[in-house]
């Protein structure tokens, strides 16, 4: 009786529809509970339910409609940024020893591109949050910021993660500013 | 026919198969059809559980995740990995020094994940070297290995490096008793059981930063000590060691080491030797042993030789070693979860001893003993035996626990895996497994709290198991449902060399505490170079050290000159990179080392000696990104005589040799 639905063309048509491997699975695992309860073997589950955490973060993330382009995706905006029109020289000059370690291998202070673009200008281009968050946050922003992947095709390169801290982000966009002549 | 109904069964004819299923099993159809869902883990998920196996003859550890096996990592430990620059690269170079010097090679044999309270705690995982003996502790934040002691006074370092509840010592026993290092060992064969002792150390391990020392070390008689395990619970304080060889024999051991009825089961209080060795009681022995550790900070190793340890000769202190016979030949002698049962697996015996611990004390107490092996009390048999398995299976080794009142006994002769209650001393279940398994593992099985869901049985022949690969096959790794009454085999896997005992535990335990990158600011090495415009090169007479970074995807300088021959090249390349995932490749042509691979933030350093002047190419090995071959460079060799000046650049293109630029 269970064979003959299993091997039925209407079982089959079942399987076709679900195309995701994880309706394929539940499907098999009720087949083998169904084919096998003559033996009275026991309930089947399917062996981890753990999710990597790459794809929870897409499915946070799914909503086009949300991105702002202007701003880009992380933690930084123009209220919490709250920049002084004046340069904090200090802040600066710390960032510059930064940049010099964990950015200056791709990217030079004119606007020559190497690597990746030249910093020359880049405050003017981009908003300050904008800024701190590709730089804090390039992987996502990279995946759908219209201007992030318009570079990525000129430079074939996806700007790594170099692991920031906020407080050395900020002092990098500093020293952007400053390099952008910004006194 | 067997092979036909497999195909059948994936091609979708259930029919058949629904009935085939229902008929005995034997071998080819030993697996349920619920198997396949059992240890499926699909694509981007994780698996449950970390599985810390030893390589055997490969020297190394493997990281297999269940109950998928699939293998994520070969941790490189006492052999030379060229794929990792392990022994090869500068910094790794000493963790492989030995008093003998550097050894390219060892034999791991045991697997001990670290312990809190009797649980394994997630910091690190230990190994034992069986060669030349060594034990190593691997740290679980960087899968790497980080520290390695070496043993003196020992040989055949196999009972070793077991550990007790909360991670204060380990054990290394010797299997192969020799005379002591600082004696004349040049004495005839014959005079073994005057002249050969077996020695059992004891290493402290820090209990924050994990280091080890060798604490004191026991001296006992030259017998085979094979196994080992420490008390806990109720037991907590003891250690037990299974020993062959009480015939002393020093030949054909198969047969004369198989005379006796009964060998032992030795018990030690090691609380007690504790205290003798505060209370000043250890002499001290002029030995030689290496200290090894590698430092996250500098990411480099350094290899310190030591001179002394701290002896106890077992003789001298008639309570701290008791010998519980036990039949015969016995190599794995294993505690249950509550510390009250010990289990001997005598590999020549028809039946299972189970020795209960409280009773042992109180054959202790009332001095229930059967004479003396050596000036070691032996307690009868019967005044320490809980009581007997009998007919359990043939050639039992090892046996683990599910936490649930039952034990799982390794039958090698009789390819079998045996569940057995505690308690009742009752066979439950028996399972085939292909073939000759050694040893088990429960997840967490050797714990106060085993989680009971999965066994792994690791097989010494697969024969017709798998695909075959000439006459060298592969060993293997079967895996069973144990949540059940009965054993399920659900899957068999292919492993590195040949697993002896492996450690299984939760991965929640260890995944959240893994190390991404090396923070860059926080790298202490002496030539890191941290940022491009650092980068350079200086001449230091005949040694040439290049200060080089790399990133995606270029390597700065890319371009050096002058390099002469007679030159010592030290290329010390710090990976800029401080994202998850990016390592980076480095090798040089005609290198007569190996590669390095250099992980974020991290500096290693490659040794190349230039065999003749010419245009020397170096690459990146390591696809980083889509620029990845465009990451090379150039070494221009020199003859010694040769006047060309040192230089070195990157993103110039020099003008030609005619008009030399300086630099």
């Amino acid at each position: 009786m269970i064979t003959v639905i299993i091997s039925s063309p209407f079982s089959m048509l079942i399987l076709s529809k679900n195309k995701t491997m994880k309706n394929l699975i539940i499907i098999t695992a009720v087949f083998a509970a169904a084919f096998f309860s003559s033996c009275g073997s026991s309930e089947t589950k399917p062996a981890s339910n753990q999710t990597a955490p790459a794809e929870q973060a897409k499915a946070e993330t799914k909503d086009p409609n949300s991105y702002d382009p202007k701003r880009g995706e992380g933690k930084f905006t123009s209220e919490s940024l709250a920049l002084e029109d004046e340069l904090d020289k200090n802040m600066a000059a710390e960032g510059e020893k930064i940049a010099g370690v964990k950015c200056g291998s791709c990217h030079k202070y004119t606007d020559e591109k190497l690597v990746g673009p030249g910093w020359k200008g880049v405050t003017t281009r981009h908003q300050p949050e904008w800024i701190m968050n590709f730089i804090t946050n390039p992987d996502p922003m990279i995946d759908k910021d219209p201007a992030a992947q318009a570079m990525l095709e000129i430079c074939l390169v996806r700007m790594p993660n170099q692991n920031l801290s906020d407080a050395e982000a900020r002092q990098i966009l500093e020293f952007m500013r400053k390099n952008d002549g910004i006194k | 026919m067997n092979n036909k109904l497999v195909l059948l069964a994936v091609s979708g004819a259930f029919a058949v198969t629904a009935l085939q299923s229902c008929k005995p099993q034997n071998t080819s159809s030993v697996v349920s059809g619920n198997a396949s869902v059992k240890a499926y883990v699909a694509p981007g998920k994780y698996d449950e559980v970390y599985n810390f196996l030893s390589g055997g003859f490969s020297g190394q550890m493997s990281v297999y995740g269940l109950p998928s096996g699939r293998l994520f990592r070969v941790i490189p430990v006492f052999s030379v990995d060229p794929e990792k620059g392990w022994g090869y690269s500068e910094e790794t170079k000493p963790m492989l020094n030995t008093s003998h010097g550097f050894v390219p090679w060892d034999d791991l044999h045991h697997v001990q994940l670290s312990k809190t309270n009797g649980d394994a705690d997630g910091r690190w995982v230990f190994g034992n070297a069986n060669n030349t003996p060594r034990i190593a502790r691997i740290n679980l934040k960087t899968f790497k290995a980080e520290e390695i002691i070496e043993l003196p006074n020992s040989a055949g370092n196999h009972s070793s490096p077991y550990l007790t509840e909360n991670t204060e010592y380990l054990v290394a026993g010797t299997r192969f008793s020799v005379p002591p290092d600082n004696a004349n060992g040049d004495v005839p064969i014959n005079t073994y059981k005057q002249n050969f002792k077996g020695y059992l150390s004891f290493v402290s391990v820090g209990k924050e930063d994990g280091k080890m020392d060798i604490a004191f070390q026991l001296e006992c008689p030259g017998v085979d000590f094979d196994l080992s395990r420490a008390g806990k619970g109720v037991s907590h304080g003891w250690f037990f060691f299974s020993c062959y060889n009480t015939e002393q024999a020093n030949t054909l051991l198969e047969v004369n080491a198989s005379q006796r009825d009964k060998d032992f089961i030795m018990a030690v209080n090691w609380k007690k030797a504790e205290e003798y060795i505060k209370a000043g009681k250890g002499r001290k022995e002029k030995v030689k042993y290496v200290h090894n550790v590698y430092s996250e900070a500098t990411h480099s190793a350094s290899s310190e030789m030591k001179t002394e340890v701290t002896i106890l000769n077992v003789k001298d202190f008639p309570d701290l070693c008791y010998m519980m016979p036990c039949p015969k030949s016995p190599h794995g002698c294993d505690v249950d979860p509550t510390g009250e049962y010990i289990v001997g697996s005598g590999k020549l015996a028809a039946l299972l001893p189970v020795f209960s611990f409280s009773k042992m004390l109180k054959a202790i107490e009332s001095k229930a003993f059967d004479g003396a092996y050596d000036g070691i009390p032996v307690i009868k048999y019967e005044a320490a035996l809980y009581g007997e398995v009998k007919k359990p299976g043939l050639g039992p080794l090892h046996t683990e626990f599910d936490g649930k009142g039952n034990a799982y006994t390794s039958m090698f002769v009789s390819s079998e895996v045996v569940k057995w209650n505690i308690k009742e001393l009752k066979v439950i279940d028996r399972v085939p497994v292909f073939y000759s398994v050694g040893h088990l593992c429960v997840v967490e099985g050797d714990s106060k709290n085993p989680t009971g869901k999965y066994l792994i049985a690791y097989n010494k022949i697969t024969k017709d198991r798998y695909l075959p690969t000439g006459p060298e096959l592969c060993q293997s790794a079967q895996l069973f449902d144990i949540s059940g009454e009965k054993m399920e085999m659900i899957l068999d896997f292919p492993t590195i060399g040949e697993p002896h005992y492996a450690q299984a535990v939760l991965a929640e335990k260890i995944q959240k505490n893994s190390q991404k990158i090396y923070k860059i600011d926080e790298n202490k090495h002496q030539y890191v170079t941290k940022g491009e415009k650092e980068s350079k090169v200086v001449r230091e007479g005949n040694k040439v050290h290049v200060y080089m970074t790399c990133v995606r995807s270029h390597f700065s300088p890319d371009n050096i000159e002058g390099i002469k021959m007679g030159d010592e090249v030290y290329f010390h390349v710090t990976n800029l990179e401080q994202d998850w995932d990016v390592p980076h490749g480095f090798a040089v042509k005609g290198a007569v080392n190996a590669e390095l691979l250099i992980m974020p933030g991290e500096t290693q350093t490659l040794k190349w000696t230039p065999e003749k002047p010419g245009m020397w190419p170096f690459y990146c090995t390591d696809f980083c990104s889509a620029l990845h071959q465009e990451m090379q460079g150039y070494v221009r060799v020199s003859p010694a005589s040769s006047n060309t000046p040192l230089v070195w650049s990157l993103g110039t293109n020099l003008p030609k040799a005619e008009e030399p630029a300086s630099k």
